[in-house]
């Protein structure tokens, strides 16, 4: 059920962008209304998730310690992992933004009769691994439609990208991981009874719904053809807020771009900030070093205490009776 | 204390998920699993709100009218004072690495024992009332209602959490269910929802300075008798102060180590230590708790018990503080205490007076750990240890949670035991250090009636302790925390047994060689040393 709503979802996207385009001809809708209206809200939506997270303070210093903390000279600190300093944070987010480090770590529990047997598992990690990389590899190629002359940075990367030099257009490896990744990551979520279990609508349907971005960028760059150069045009318009419609690009570009721009809205208001959030996680981002240096709370306040004197007070002939010093004889 | 389950009974769980939605399959109390409810009294002893005696068997509660809007302005609060709060509502994509770490998963195999579950529950709530989704689309996002049933199942999954930080090590962003937790019974307190396991003490604690409710007399009395016992075993007078003025050293520990066996041989051990040390230092009875139920409870309550330390070592003018060997007493000294009650400028940077080293790692708290303090001793040669002592003993050590994942204290526990035991054996990797599984009990939750949910949240550290024992012959599991002395004990009988708890400074207090000692025949315990005296003329 909850496979199949997402799944209806993204499929009644593709039609309504085949609907709307060839059939009522609302390109200008479509084309530039759409993208336009998705990309602010993208932007906005964004400022105002981190804006809020960033309004709630970090009362403590909770760093969730991985690693031999810095004590004694003599004693080797886990820089990274245990970082007491802002370079061994800068590094510790390094390792998890970029690689994932703590996903890196995932181990699998089995139960064999009596005891418990811990192995190895990896695959969710390479299998995200792939996925980010290939999702943000694609998303620097595109840049070439939006800018004039496109960067070496980006072109580097394309040929990069299409090394294997196979077939016209040359393929790029990056279409087959981030399919590959996503494949993966939804057969999980479907084949796992655990992971299943787990699993919201909302797990599945921006899975699906980049699959289906994906696929239909494949299929426009492979099978259609889509006029590139018109698709270039078209994009250097929009970014330049000249918007034109051009008649040279067929319905499977709009079906792509409205599923692109439903996951630019969709974005900010779901789990996929998660990308965002990474950045702020106050486990990862804080040097463990609240020993040395006092961390601030900025709703600190005064409480109620059961003071000395009122201990002293209660308990005054019982501690004279043992001998314990008392400020009130 | 209820009879308890047949070891095959137990194990005859598995890891399959039930047929209906986690939503829709209510919370099931089963005895054995959980704790009895907080009396009124100990609620109103701190002033807590909506305090009476109840029990969660009972169908009705007896909730305040408003308890929703109680419940909703309480998350409303919380997720604009703590930013973790509300990106962990946020962020988590129920990957599932999360679910597989819990050792309450991995021994009962109920799924809301998975963390992604267990924040799920408090999570559902969340985006139902403070997210748009979640008001427009519910169930579709995962939004429910927040129901007495709801209430129900997030007082019994809350109290079946450690807070042992261990999903949080495997977490690709870092959520960190001991926070949500932290939360779930910050919001179940306001409505007086606590159990009594955490809630005397609690009391205890603020009244008389230390969970065990030991009063003035009762410490200096206790403390003692452990000094007849060193006496006996070595033939040394020793005579600790108490409320000492002018002492250089103020010594907190937990007040497990003043009360009851295995803790207060560790105890013995500081005590040995000091003594051939000739520390200047001092106990107290009023800051008589490093440990902090408070902790369990709400931030405030953790704060009101937590400010005897710094006040009683500014009143007794100490140079700075040392802390025993204890494990959310650490979690609280290293990521909490300076904030709530710094800066302590009225202490100095701790310096150990037998070695001269800075601690400049708790420069600013000015608190310092024993196994720094001790492992800094052996390290230059500042005191005479005889490992042989512990020759019939073959250990391993148990990472204790917090100061695993809340400070990366590791090396110095295993230093010293290193020093004092010949015979150290490590249990598999994936469940030491960080990755260190949790007794099963911390977190207030070492209480008799819920002994079920103990061992089964305690076999998979038991497992791996089988598994050195098996391998090794290990017969000692030593540790650095007061909860894992209280708890091991039973958790070993039953899982393993043939294997004792010990905290590490039992095993420094055999092996240390005190000046005009008697020759030791003796261990802590009063059990004869194999191969020593008595036992080697028979």
């Amino acid at each position: 059920m909850k496979i199949w709503s997402s799944l209806l979802a993204v499929v009644a996207l593709v039609l309504i962008a085949w609907l709307g385009v060839d059939v009522f001809q609302l390109t200008t809708l479509f084309g530039i209304a759409l993208p336009y209206a998705a990309f602010g809200l993208l932007l906005v939506g964004i400022i105002i998730r981190v804006v809020r997270w960033g309004k709630s303070p970090v009362p403590f210093s909770i760093p969730t310690t991985c690693g031999q903390q810095r004590s004694l000279p003599w004693i080797k600190q886990n820089r990274i992992e245990n970082p007491s300093t802002t370079w061994g944070v800068i590094g510790r987010m390094a390792l998890e933004i970029l690689f994932f480090r703590s996903l890196f770590r995932n181990t699998k529990t089995e139960k064999r009769g009596e005891r418990l047997a811990f192995g190895s598992s990896q695959w969710l990690w390479l299998g995200a691994l792939v996925f980010h990389w290939s999702m943000l590899i694609i998303v620097i190629r595109h840049l070439r439609y939006v800018m004039e002359p496109v960067p070496v940075v980006v072109r580097g990367i394309e040929a990069l990208d299409g090394f294997l030099q196979i077939g016209v257009p040359v393929l790029y490896l990056t279409d087959l991981f981030i399919v590959a990744g996503l494949t993966y990551l939804f057969l999980r979520r479907v084949a796992i009874p655990q992971v299943r279990y787990i699993s919201q609508a909302v797990d599945y349907f921006p899975l699906l719904l980049l699959l289906g971005i994906a696929g239909s960028g494949i299929l426009m760059r492979y099978w259609f053809r889509v006029d590139i150069l018109s698709v270039k045009e078209f994009a250097m318009n929009l970014v330049a807020f000249t918007p034109q419609i051009s008649s040279e690009i067929g319905t499977i570009f709009y079906i792509h771009l409205l599923l692109v721009c439903s996951l630019a809205v969709y974005f900010p208001w779901s789990k996929l900030m998660h990308a965002g959030g990474i950045f702020m996680s106050p486990t990862r981002n804080l040097a463990n070093n609240s020993r040395m240096i006092r961390h601030i709370n900025p709703w600190n306040y005064q409480v109620k205490t059961h003071s000395y004197a009122e201990y002293e007070d209660e308990f005054r002939e019982k501690m004279r009776k043992v001998g314990l010093p008392l400020e009130k004889e | 204390m209820a009879k308890l389950t047949a070891k095959e009974e137990m194990l005859q769980y598995k890891y399959d998920v039930p047929a209906t939605d986690w939503m829709n399959t209510p919370v099931d109390f089963k005895p054995g699993t959980f704790c009895y409810g907080a009396k009124g009294k100990n609620l109103e002893a701190v002033d807590f709100p909506n305090a009476r005696d109840w029990s969660p068997s009972d169908a009705d509660w007896n909730l305040p009218d408003n308890w929703q809007e109680i419940i909703l302005e309480g998350m409303a609060e919380r997720l604009a004072k703590y930013r973790s709060f509300r990106l962990f509502m946020d962020v988590c994509v129920r990957c599932g690495a999360c679910a597989d770490k819990c050792h309450f998963y991995m021994g009962s195999g109920d799924p809301k024992n998975m963390p992604v579950l267990r924040a799920e529950l408090l999570r559902s709530v969340y985006k139902r009332y403070f997210t748009t989704s979640g008001k427009l689309f519910g169930h579709l996002v995962g939004a429910r209602d927040l129901t007495e049933d709801v209430l129900k199942e997030w007082w019994y999954y809350f109290y079946q959490c450690t807070e042992c930080r261990r999903c949080s090590v495997y977490c690709p962003y870092g959520i960190d269910q001991a926070e949500i937790t932290i939360m779930g019974r910050e919001l179940l307190n306001l409505l007086g929802l606590n159990i009594e396991w955490i809630a005397g003490p609690v009391a205890n604690c603020y009244l008389k300075g230390n969970h065990v409710g030991l009063e003035p007399q009762g410490i200096v009395s206790n403390v003692e008798f452990l000094c007849e016992d060193i006496e006996t075993i070595t033939g040394k007078v020793i005579k600790p102060s108490f409320n000492r003025k002018g002492a250089e050293i103020l010594f907190v520990v937990p007040s497990g180590d003043l009360f009851a066996e295995p803790g207060i041989y560790a105890c013995m051990g500081y005590l040995m230590l000091f003594e051939q040390l000739g520390l200047d230092y001092t106990l107290s009875t009023y800051a008589s708790e490093g440990g902090n139920f408070g902790f369990f409870t709400s931030n405030e309550m953790a704060k009101r018990l937590n400010a005897k330390i710094y006040a009683e070592a500014k009143r007794l003018g100490v140079k700075w503080i040392l802390g025993g060997e204890c494990g959310h007493m650490w979690r609280v000294i290293n990521q909490y205490m300076d904030t709530w009650h710094g800066p302590a400028d009225f202490l100095e940077e701790p310096v150990s007076p037998i070695t001269g080293t800075k601690f400049t790692n708790a420069k600013s708290t000015k608190m310092v750990h024993i196994t720094e303090f001790t492992a800094d001793l052996i390290y230059h040669n500042k005191i005479k240890l005889d490992p042989s002592r512990n020759d019939h003993l073959r250990v391993t050590f148990h990472d204790s949670c917090n100061p695993a994942r809340a400070m990366g204290l590791m090396e110095e526990p295993r230093y010293i035991i290193n020093k004092v035991c010949n015979h150290f054996y490590e249990m598999p990797e994936e469940t030491i250090r960080e990755k260190t599984l949790c007794c099963g009990s911390g977190s207030g939750l070492n209480a008799g009636e819920n002994m079920e949910l103990r061992l089964r949240g305690g076999f998979p550290r038991a497992n791996a302790v089988k598994y050195v024992q098996q391998n090794h012959g290990v017969n000692v599991l030593a540790n650095v925390c007061a909860v894992d002395r209280a708890a091991f004990p039973s958790l070993m009988d039953y899982w393993v047994p043939g294997v004792d708890v010990m905290g590490v400074h039992e095993l420094l207090g055999n092996a240390l060689v005190m000046d005009g000692e008697i020759e030791r025949t003796l261990d802590l315990r009063l059990q004869p040393l194999p191969g020593k005296g008595v036992d080697s003329d028979v």
